[in-house]
């Protein structure tokens, strides 16, 4: 067990380390550049999309409760900009429609 | 006004504890004492990584199986330290501690923004606190066993939602709507065709390959 814990920290830690002893004249690319000025807004997106990835679409609800929720963080966040309130609003109301059902029910599902 | 190292990981909190309470009680349920989960906590600190490690301690795999599944597994932490490579190494001394502890979660709290004043206090404080978290709901969740009444379904959506208010944010400052459209198709694509442990790491790569590949029309900061 102690063997087990001990590889997969090194693991994660050399995924993690790893950037910081590449040679510094590699990070003056242009390649590198363009990667560090536009990965942080995609891996944003992609992050996003991966914490849902357990939802399943072919299905009642259909992903609605996700697509309902995330659309009211957006929205309350676009509207007032103040995060914790985007992020309890929504969490709120996905967490009211998995511990009710109610879009099964309602849905006739 | 900034928000304070409290306001900013407090989101991560609503996430991290109850996600490390049901790893607590997965671990346990294999048979395991309950203080293992806090140390794999504070020496992993990865929480797909530790969900991994249930399925392979169930399913008995070896320390070479464990080290390769782990690295795949984490190899988008190379994106991760890149991005943020030149405000980590500002930070003099405890960088240490900020790469150790560069979660999916960190990361998107601190990508989007440039350093602050006293940038090491902000960088450290939000770090320690995320994992304090996560530690934290390992080991209630692994004391607590099956006994927890799981009201706390759907909690964890609060992750979802941080990455979410984070991105408008970013696309706030400036939206690039090629690598955003990039990104999504990455995305659409490896949802279909790729299990969840690979999604991460072949949608950054493939994402990464577009931007690279097409050049970004419009506002460069």
């Amino acid at each position: 067990m102690m063997a087990i814990v001990l590889a997969m920290a090194a693991a994660t830690q050399l995924t993690r380390f790893l950037p910081f002893w590449l040679p510094s004249r590699w990070l003056d690319y242009p390649l590198v550049r363009t990667l560090k000025a536009g990965l942080p807004a995609a891996i944003l997106l992609l992050l996003v999309v991966y914490s849902l990835k357990g939802t399943s679409l072919d299905q009642p609800p259909w992903g609605l409760p996700e697509a309902l929720s995330l659309g009211l963080v957006i929205g309350l966040h676009l509207w007032r900009r103040n995060a914790l309130l985007s992020i309890a609003g929504g969490t709120a109301l996905y967490m009211a429609m998995v511990q009710t059902n109610l879009l099964n029910q309602l849905l006739g599902g | 006004m900034h928000p304070s190292v409290f306001q900013t990981s407090l989101p991560v909190a609503f996430g991290y504890v109850p996600l490390g309470m049901a790893f607590g009680v997965l671990l346990v349920g294999l048979g395991y004492d309950w203080w293992w989960a806090p140390v794999m906590g504070l020496v992993i600190y990865a929480g797909s990584a530790q969900f991994l490690a249930v399925s392979l301690l169930a399913a008995g795999a070896g320390v070479v199986d464990a080290f390769v599944a782990t690295l795949l597994l984490n190899l988008r932490h190379v994106f991760y330290g890149l991005t943020v490579l030149d405000r980590y190494r500002a930070l003099g001394w405890g960088q240490g501690y900020a790469v150790f502890g560069l979660t999916d979660e960190t990361f998107s709290l601190l990508a989007g923004e440039p350093a602050r004043e006293r940038d090491r206090r902000f960088v450290l404080g939000v770090t320690g606190l995320n994992q304090g978290w996560w530690v934290a709901g390992c080991a209630v969740g692994a004391l607590a066993g099956g006994s927890l009444p799981f009201h706390t379904q759907g909690l964890a959506f609060s992750l979802t939602a941080l990455f979410a208010v984070l991105l408008v944010e970013q696309w706030k400052k400036q939206f690039q709507p090629i690598p955003a459209a990039g990104a999504l198709a990455a995305a659409a694509l490896c949802w279909f065709f790729l299990p969840g442990k690979y999604f991460l790491i072949a949608s950054i790569c493939l994402s990464s390959a577009l931007l690279v590949a097409v050049p970004a029309r419009g506002g460069r900061s």
